[in-house]
């Protein structure tokens, strides 16, 4: 049995966990099996993972499971792994998830990979594959182990929609006492967080200073993109720290990735080159980003984003 | 504070990346090793300052090789008071976390930080593997954190935000941007690094429960397509129909 443990906040399944459960789903059939999707605290339909692909949902509803501890947690996934004995565990490679997965290796005594990018290849073992050296290379391993723990990468698969809701066994199982204790919680409100992006729009030095900034923000608004940063606009502190993408900031993988007057160091590249499409504005036609480009635009910033973002509002309104 | 610093050694971030022996092994000549930024820049520093602030003593752990020599060396010139090596060669995080918490475990430690991933491994594994060896807590992807008396205060990257949480000693930590600003060891930190105790230790033996069967480059990316900066209109119309992602 494939078991998935899939992330949810306010009361549904968060993206992170749609795609653990699809990914879950796909391995599964591969290996001849099914697909249990664990859910842990309070949640509103829970049977609703059927629509990503799950079998059977169990659910810990249990308040102690609001807010995240990793000991508790991973606790509580392997017992249900254990009771059901499950092959695999499945988890997303998102900020709980990196918390969680050692922890749950460990205590299956189980061989785990992290940030995994495709469908494990089960023609001889297990073969997994996953990104290394900040995304410069992929590397496939091999798990040597009866069971076997793996993270999703965000992105990595598209959550299928086309299943129903499915029946969800109630586990009355209580997390005992939690190793931190929370504090509180603060969210930028309003957009999509930066792993979670389908759309980015970035920017760089070449802004010349934080004042410039309506342009970028119009344009994600108008694609409904969220804003990121090289590292030397976050440590000027013309941006919040959390918007820093590349090999020491976040690492994302969006369908569209926009940079602009960025200049494309690799420490940069190594942080977005996963994305699927990327576009680059830079009035440098030498700028090494133009090598890693889908499409390039060669002009000055402040003219051609404002151009940009007037054309999209024009199809737009075309329909 | 008695505190242990989890360092491993990483090709250097402008590094080219390239496979030997039939794609199976990283290929090392040409390339300059250096301190996981993670480990050097926050993870290091703020266990100074909590030394700094509070005493105790830093201890650098590292699992591998003599080559990992020189960046051990550096993180005592940065001002870790000694440091241990654990002759192993490191295969995956499970072997490199049992090896550090075994090490933990014959000794006294209030504290165990970790970079929050090591930028060749990007596994963001070991932290949480020693946390479940030891049954502590883990706080994983930390930002910013206080100490008062026995209890962290310690702000937690999640996606779009931060949590806040609370935990007591002991507890493993992991370093991500923002917990203290990176420090450049001086003239004095490297003469005072060379007589400071670097032990080599064998390893248990325990076994790894992963391996590297290859490595792959990403496809090549082909020739950009580029857009006359006039024709705005015309990238709207390539994102949407033939990029598909608009
Ligand atoms: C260990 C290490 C880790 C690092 N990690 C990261 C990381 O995670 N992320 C990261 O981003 N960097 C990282 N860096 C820094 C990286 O090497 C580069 O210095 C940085 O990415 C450059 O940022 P930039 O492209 O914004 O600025 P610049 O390199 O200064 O580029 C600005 C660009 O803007 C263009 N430009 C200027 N004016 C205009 C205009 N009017 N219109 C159009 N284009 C214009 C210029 O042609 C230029 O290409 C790291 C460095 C080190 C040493
Ligand atoms: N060989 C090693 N020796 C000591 N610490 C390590 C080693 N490998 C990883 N670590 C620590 O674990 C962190 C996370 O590594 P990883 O789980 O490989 O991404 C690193 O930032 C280091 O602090």
């Amino acid at each position: 049995m494939v078991l998935v443990f899939a992330e949810s906040g306010d009361g549904r399944i968060k993206k992170s966990g749609q795609e653990a459960i699809t990914f879950g789903k796909k391995l599964a059939t591969q290996a001849g099996t099914t697909c249990t999707t664990l859910l842990l605290g309070p949640i509103d339909a829970p049977g609703d993972a059927g629509i990503y692909g799950a079998d059977l949902v169990v659910h810990l509803p249990h308040d102690g499971f609001t807010h995240f501890d990793s000991q508790t947690w991973s606790r509580a996934i392997c017992e249900v792994a254990t009771a059901r004995n499950a092959e695999y565990v499945v988890l997303s490679h998102s900020s709980r998830g990196k918390a969680l997965t050692g922890r749950v290796a460990i205590r299956l005594q189980a061989g785990c990979v992290s940030g995994v990018t495709e469908l494990p290849n089960l023609s001889s073992g297990c073969l997994v594959t996953k990104g290394v050296y900040s995304g410069k290379a992929f590397a496939s391993l091999k798990i040597a182990t009866a069971i076997k723990v793996l993270s999703v990468m965000g992105n990595a698969i598209q959550p299928t929609k086309d299943g129903t809701a499915v029946p969800v066994e109630v586990m009355d199982l209580e997390p005992g006492k939690a190793g931190v204790t929370f504090v509180k919680t603060d969210k930028v409100e309003g957009t999509v967080p930066l792993p979670e992006a389908e759309r980015v729009v970035s920017a760089g030095r070449g802004m010349k200073g934080p004042e410039n900034w309506g342009i970028i923000e119009d344009l994600a608004a108008e694609l409904g993109a969220t804003t990121a940063c090289s590292r030397p606009v976050a440590d000027s502190d013309w941006r919040p720290h959390h918007e820093h993408v590349g090999q020491t900031g976040i690492a994302i993988r969006p369908n569209l990735y926009i940079a602009i007057g960025i200049s494309g160091a690799i420490q940069h590249l190594a942080g977005v080159n996963r994305s699927k499409v990327i576009v680059v504005i830079n009035k440098d036609p030498e700028a090494p980003f133009f090598k890693a480009a889908d499409y390039g635009v060669v002009g000055d910033l402040f003219e051609v984003v404002p151009r940009l973002t007037k054309a999209i509002q024009d199809m737009k309104a075309a329909g | 504070m008695n505190v242990l610093v989890c360092v491993t050694k990483t090709p250097d971030t402008t590094a080219k990346i390239g496979f030997v022996e039939q794609n199976t092994r990283f290929d090392i000549s040409g390339v300059q090793f250096i301190m996981n930024p993670y480990d050097e820049w926050y993870a290091l520093v703020r266990a100074l300052e909590l030394k700094e602030a509070q005493g105790g003593k830093v201890t650098l752990i590292s699992v591998g090789g003599a080559d990992c020599d020189q960046v051990i060396r550096k993180g005592l010139a940065i001002g870790a008071d000694e440091a241990v090596r654990i002759d192993v060669q490191p295969v995956d995080a499970y072997q490199v976390a049992t090896e550090i918490a075994t090490y933990v475990k014959a000794n006294t430690f209030d504290i165990v930080f970790t970079g929050k991933e090591s930028i060749e491994s990007n596994g963001s594994e070991v932290g949480a593997m020693i946390a479940e060896i030891l049954d502590w807590p883990f706080l994983s992807y930390a930002s910013k954190m206080d100490m008062e008396g026995p209890t962290a205060t310690v702000d937690l990257e999640i996606e779009g935000g931060e949590d806040t949480v609370q935990a007591d000693v002991p507890f493993v930590i992991s370093a991500a941007k923002g917990l203290a600003e990176q420090r450049i060891p001086n003239m004095r930190g490297i003469m005072m690094a060379k007589s400071k105790p670097l032990q080599v230790v064998p390893g248990s033996g325990v076994a790894p429960r992963t391996a590297i069967s290859s490595y792959t480059m990403p496809k090549e990316k082909s020739a950009v397509h580029l857009v006359d900066p006039e024709n705005m209109s015309e990238l709207v119309r390539l994102l949407k129909e033939e990029a598909k992602v608009i």
